[in-house]
């Protein structure tokens, strides 16, 4: 039995420990070992975007040293925190003592839907079960991993997928973003909540959360009864 | 609120930026099917990226080439610093020349310098149709290949009844035409023409212009005396490197296989040749560019300005040219303008960082990397400030796994308190910036590795 590393990110260990929980059973009854050091605590993105570099070297090199220690595919629910510690995090930290670390975790790095497709080959056998399903593409994953159909490809086996018009368009999250210019990022918001509600989806998945908590959070203000799920549950909720 | 915030807040949902969101959308899909529809368009970005590049690398060598060429073609060339310098010597050919009227072709490069301006003492028209229309409103161009993308054709057209003195329309035909017969007079008038430059071509000493009107023929045919303004960056090593950018310019900024007017201007007229200016000189802009080849922003100057990051840019989307606020917008200018040193410093901030704009860069420009650099500069360059504090905190907690899952177990805790119906309407501090436009859900449990722990107990 092949194991793997879980890398579940900041934002879901603390608000959707249940992501967490669906993609520790997602692996698992794809037949994997999963494991997950406690050593790990966030990629360092937060600070990394907003310029704080040193704030954001130090994060990054717990994350890394913690990892490198363990064996097997690093899996991410996320393409923005996979992409972070695929690609930035190396240049990052290039001229430290991590460096080696941050260049092997690197090479390690699988998105989930990515690990489960391209990698595992385990697009659940179902059938589509006639709930209508839009799929969000987060940007960070969609251009800096390539991840473009995978996370459709899942939907697809489990459920109806409804498209989305302007999919690719960012929603706006953007991390600090979202804070710093909060009505920008709320206009963009706004634009994607009505292209999901014109797509007819009952429910919307995506593989990040950050995007995820903004576009639900947007959907619930609007009093809209679309739920937002991550894709990792509604494969769990599938295949149970 | 930072004042980029109040203008980019301001922009949104009004009419211009509407009329932005419209056109931009449309030069974006013209864009996406050119590069579909033209398989080898691919390979063809990553050689203008190369030659792009390798020009930059070789900024000096074909410098030197340029001015050689150019002058044995019979062009004077003249070396600005500045813009100051820049519109003085401007200023100091038309003097010497006697001119007094002159007619321009669109160009960045002088709205950058604020040649206009400068030039007050003379009657200077724009012949572009779009940079026409930004004169005669007293406007500022939106974006860097339609400077009125922001106006609709009826506020156009009444724009012309106003200024003009014609019969109101709003058919762009008729516009277009009542600008034509308006400007024909100019360009039989003109003493003098400025144009920007595409490009300049070292080995021949050429400058090239595209335009889709042939107003930028006519600037550098008609008059006597012709003057085009050149960003030091604009050179390419020669006429086979110039086809591929030619090519891939057109297709990135319109979704045009090439512009309808291709100028391409080698020195003033010949004694066999009927036409053409009797007197050509290229001015040579510098104006903060050799210091960013120098920094780590270099790889901007590889932009060859064709405005298919703006068309993409969910903030310029949004929030239209203006609220930029100088005369570079979207993605470039948000790399260009900081390191250049002109316009609002914070720039930088005005991106989600989604890369959509380094997907429809033709020359692959990394745009994203170029705004995360400017942003870590300008944070080390900054004093205090609540966010760096908050960051700092993260930093001290995320890389201590005792205190950080500490943090984890009591921001869940607080939040789940918090929470009503598993929903928080309100936060406290800076994420209140969150909650003035959505909720946030509260965690419905303890933090993952706390589940972790009990299940492996």
């Amino acid at each position: 039995m092949g194991v793997c590393q879980l890398f579940v990110t900041c934002l879901v260990d603390a608000l959707a420990p249940e992501v967490g929980r669906a993609c520790v059973e997602l692996l698992e009854g794809a037949g994997l070992e999963v494991q997950f050091s406690e050593d790990q605590t966030c990629c360092g993105q937060p600070a990394y975007n907003a310029g704080y570099r040193d704030q954001a070297r130090r994060v990054a090199a717990q994350t890394v040293s913690a990892l490198d220690r363990t064996e097997g595919p690093i899996v991410v629910p996320s393409g923005s925190c996979a992409d972070m510690l695929a690609h930035h995090v190396p240049a990052l930290l290039a001229d430290g003592p991590h460096a080696g670390p941050a260049r092997r975790v690197a090479a390690r790095v699988r998105e989930l839907t990515q690990f489960l497709v391209d990698d595992l080959g385990a697009v659940p056998a179902g059938t589509a079960d006639g709930r209508r399903v839009a799929c969000h593409v987060s940007c960070h994953g969609l251009r800096g991993l390539g991840i473009r159909d995978q996370p459709g490809r899942l939907v697809e086996s489990v459920a109806d997928r409804v498209p989305v018009r302007d999919a690719e368009e960012c929603c706006g999250f953007g991390g600090l973003f979202s804070l710093e210019l909060p009505e920008v990022s709320a206009a963009s918001m706004r634009r994607k909540i009505r292209a999901v509600e014109e797509s007819g989806a009952e429910i919307l998945v995506g593989t990040d959360l950050g995007c995820l908590l903004h576009l639900a959070g947007g959907l619930h203000r609007a009093g809209s009864p679309i739920r937002v799920l991550h894709i990792a549950q509604l494969l769990r909720e599938s295949t149970r | 609120m930072s004042e980029l915030r109040t203008r980019m807040s301001a922009a949104i949902g009004t009419a211009p930026v509407e009329a932005t969101r419209r056109g931009a959308e449309r030069l974006a899909e013209l864009r996406r099917r050119a590069e579909t529809d033209y398989p080898p368009m691919g390979e063809m970005r990553d050689l203008a990226r190369a030659i792009r590049l390798h020009t930059l690398a070789n900024l000096h060598r074909y410098l030197s080439e340029f001015c050689e060429s150019a002058q044995r073609a019979g062009t004077r060339v003249h070396l600005a610093a500045d813009a100051a310098e820049a519109n003085s010597i401007v200023e100091s050919i038309l003097r010497a020349a006697g001119a007094r009227t002159v007619v321009k072709s669109k160009s960045m490069l002088t709205e950058e310098i604020g040649l206009n301006h400068a030039l007050d003492g003379f009657r200077v028209t724009e012949t572009d149709l779009g940079e026409f229309i930004v004169q005669i409103a007293g406007d500022r161009p939106s974006h860097i290949i339609a400077p009125v993308m922001h106006r609709t054709r009826q506020e156009i057209g009444r724009l012309f009844a106003d200024v003009l003195g014609v019969a109101y329309t709003d058919d762009p035909p008729q516009l277009n035409d009542i600008a034509r017969s308006h400007l024909r007079r100019r360009f039989l008038e003109a003493d003098a023409g400025i144009t920007g430059a595409n490009f300049a071509v070292a080995s021949t000493g050429s400058v090239v212009l595209v335009t889709n009107e042939g107003n930028g023929r006519m600037c550098t045919s008609l008059p006597p005396v012709h003057i085009a303004l050149v960003g030091i960056e604009r050179l390419v090593p020669s006429p086979a490197e110039l086809a591929v950018l030619l090519e891939v310019l057109a297709r990135s900024a319109t979704g045009q296989r090439l512009s309808v007017y291709t100028t391409v201007v080698t020195g003033p007229r010949r004694p066999d040749e009927e036409d053409g200016p009797v007197e050509t000189h290229v001015v040579l802009v510098d104006n903060g560019r050799s210091r960013v080849l120098a920094s780590e922003d270099a790889e901007i100057l590889a932009c060859i300005r064709c405005g298919a990051c703006l068309n993409v840019c969910p903030v310029y989307r949004e929030v239209g040219g203006h609220a930029y606020g100088g005369v570079y917008p979207g993605p470039v200018g948000a790399v260009l303008q900081p390191a250049l040193g002109v316009g609002s410093a914070d720039l930088p901030f005005a991106s989600s960082l989604c890369g959509a704009c380094r997907e429809a860069c033709p020359v692959r420009i990394d745009i994203p990397r170029l705004l995360v650099g400017l942003r870590h500069r300008l944070v080390d360059r900054s004093s205090f400030s609540w966010l760096g504090l908050g960051l700092e905190a993260y930093s001290r907690v995320a890389s201590n796994p005792t205190a950080w899952r500490l943090f984890l177990s009591l921001g869940s805790f607080g939040l789940r308190t918090a929470a009503r119906d598993g929903w928080i309407g309100r936060l406290p501090f800076h994420a209140s910036a969150w909650t003035a436009h959505r909720d946030l859900p509260g965690p419905g449990a303890p933090p993952f590795r706390v589940w972790w722990r009990n299940r492996n107990r």
